[in-house]
């Protein structure tokens, strides 16, 4: 694959006595959109603020080309932050905002201006250098928080849930803007938020973490298709949920109903999770389907139905373009290969991570 | 809406009249009293006075005393301040009580608390003659006074400074650093402008008090440094020249309204230039 270009070394941090990132290791290639994904306080805002400068690791070391910039300060890094709240100097226009950081590396007068010019077209912004910063929506001062970590060439973006404080149709339109800026920057994005739809659409890796471990790292389709534990199932879209018995290869019962699947390895009559996607729960009229139950809630959701089926006094949520009628008797079928078996936490870590999950 | 402005302007009332009775016709009072003679017919002379060689002494030397003391204030308070954010940050509130507390105390108190220590025979020279050197001359100078008025005027510049820092995000302090810039740059060029709404204010809230006050120079200046505060008490209190004060009081109206002017125009221009 890409070439190696940062390496988080066995990182640990705690805040009075707490810790908040325990022996996480990670390594992010060149040219690489890397998301960490989690809930608040699962230290992935801690991880990004390591990598910037702002912290420093109480054990392990960060890697950078190889080289170990753990205790080096934040100006001397190749690395550049877009901030949560946008953090604009509100005493500068649009363009000394841009030029802050060339002015500080004493860089001549029309370089600044030229890359001034070309970061606001990139960002949209044609036309607003003389424009006071605290004017600007929050949408344009997003705009100019990444311009102005953009013009210094950073070999890597940190972004900091930069689209949180926008509303839902700028956020979706901000998700496509990045997309096309990392493409014609050819540079490594780092990206943090809790935000699981914004991770899905953007990244080329997706790091979950909660409570300060790595949960799952993937491509977004095998983050969302092959969740690893119960966390990252019930953290990444909707899901069923459920406990059930591995009784061998390609066979798990959920409530003593056997159901084939693909998976295999788990063992025999072993207890793990298993989930299911709503949407790869298929309701087929009574009599033709795996297991019987009642239709007790249906929501339309816009695309879809939501459905909730009670199954032996179990609920199963199903999405299906074509609405039930509530107290309906439906059976339920599940296509072998969307069961996903998941083992069941057993170090006490892993146990914290279900319950807070 | 239109029922809240009501309310509020009710709630302004109060302060109105205060206003009125106690700023508004005192100095209506005092305009009436420095442009009249002692008959009631108009007068330039008592303004005119402050050409005299007395009087424009005692205001060069509170324009330079309180000048001083200004930049005094300005030079312990902005570090303080800068300690005291960070302080509070690491919750340490003790030492900022600590450091906040002694401002609390009344005025005239630490004034005389001041004069016992420098005096002659105050705590110092005791110390010094005892352990065999010649007592200093503390009390009566220059120095006591901008002492003085650093002392009891600080607070107003702490707390302006304090404020305008507090509010300083700390992620556009991290912004700055992340974009290249040395503590040093950080300071210069972020964190210092920034704070320059409060530090202007800071100014104002110093500069006015230290440059009417006649307390600190009478109870530290022995009476034998007179400044313009010192110059109109006694034309009030022991001259009974009230026409003669009141011209000299407006004189330092000029100099205070110039300040005031000076400090709104440069706020105003911060927001020009953000608008």
């Amino acid at each position: 694959m890409k070439n190696e270009l940062i390496h988080l070394n066995h990182i640990s941090k705690s805040y009075g006595g707490k810790a908040v990132l325990d022996d996480l290791d990670l390594v992010i290639h060149e040219n690489e959109f890397v998301t960490l994904l989690g809930p608040s306080g699962c230290g992935k805002t801690t991880t990004l603020r390591i990598l910037a400068g702002f912290e420093t690791p109480d054990n392990g070391s960060v890697i950078f080309e190889g080289k170990d910039i753990t205790n080096l300060p934040p100006n001397k890094r190749q690395l550049n932050t877009v901030f949560q709240n946008y953090a604009l100097f509100t005493h500068m226009d649009v363009a000394s905002n841009i030029a802050f950081g060339l002015k500080i590396k004493k860089k001549d007068k029309s370089y600044i201006e030229d890359k001034i010019h070309y970061a606001l077209k990139l960002v949209g912004l044609e036309g607003f250098e003389r424009r006071s910063v605290r004017n600007l929506s929050g949408g344009q001062q997003q705009r100019v928080a990444i311009a102005r970590a953009i013009v210094n060439e950073p070999r890597v973006l940190l972004l900091d849930e930069p689209l949180g404080a926008l509303d839902l149709k700028l956020r979706q339109d901000m998700q496509y803007e990045l997309i096309r800026m990392k493409n014609e920057l050819s540079i490594t994005f780092i990206y943090v938020t809790h935000d699981q739809q914004e991770a899905l659409t953007m990244s080329d890796t997706i790091v979950v973490m909660n409570q300060g471990y790595i949960q799952q790292m993937g491509t977004p389709e095998s983050i969302y298709n092959e969740p690893e534990n119960a966390f990252v199932a019930d953290f990444i879209g909707d899901s069923n949920l459920f406990p059930g018995i591995f009784i061998k290869d390609e066979l798990v019962t959920i409530d003593d109903v056997p159901f084939p699947c693909t998976d295999t390895g788990f063992g025999t009559n072993r207890p793990v999770d298993i989930v299911i996607r709503p949407e790869d729960v298929k309701l087929v009229k009574k009599g033709e389907g795996t297991v019987s139950g009642v239709v007790t809630d249906v929501i339309f959701k816009g695309v879809h139905y939501e459905m909730c089926v009670d199954v032996k006094g179990r609920e199963w949520v199903a999405h299906s373009t074509r609405p039930r009628q509530v107290d309906e008797e439906v059976d339920i079928n599940v296509h072998p290969y969307n069961i996903q078996v998941m083992n069941k936490p057993e170090s006490e870590d892993e146990e914290a991570v279900r319950e807070n999950g | 809406m239109v029922k809240t402005k009501r309310i509020a302007g009710f709630l302004g009332l109060p302060y109105i009249f205060w206003a009125a009775a106690f700023i508004v016709i005192p100095l209506i009072m005092v305009v009436w009293y420095g442009l009249t003679d002692e008959n009631g017919g108009f007068t330039f002379a008592n303004v005119a006075a402050i050409a005299n060689p007395a009087h424009s002494k005692a205001l060069f030397m509170a324009l330079l005393l309180s000048f001083i003391a200004t930049i005094v204030c300005l030079l312990l308070a902005y570090p303080l301040c800068m300690f005291l954010v960070e302080a509070q940050k690491t919750s340490n509130s003790f030492l900022t009580m600590l450091l906040i507390v002694p401002m609390w105390m009344n005025f005239l108190l630490r004034t005389y608390a001041w004069q016992s220590i420098l005096e002659k025979t105050g705590i110092i020279n005791t110390f010094l003659t005892s352990i065999g050197l010649q007592p200093l001359r503390l009390i009566n100078t220059n120095g006591a006074i901008i002492l003085g008025m650093v002392y009891n005027f600080l607070p107003f510049m702490i707390l302006p400074i304090y404020n305008a820092l507090d509010d300083i995000d700390k992620n556009v302090i991290n912004a700055a650093r992340d974009l290249g810039a040395s503590s040093r740059q950080t300071l210069t060029k972020v964190i210092f402008p920034l704070s320059l709404p409060g530090v202007i204010s800071g100014i104002t809230m110093v500069f006015i008090p230290a440059l009417t006050t006649f307390v600190v120079s009478s109870l530290l200046g022995g009476g034998k440094i007179l400044l313009i505060g010192n110059v109109i008490e006694q034309e009030f209190m022991v001259a009974y020249d009230w026409n003669l004060g009141s011209g000299l009081s407006l004189v330092l109206l000029i100099f205070i309204v110039i300040n005031v002017i000076v400090s709104v125009l440069t706020e105003r221009s911060e927001e020009d230039y953000a608008s």
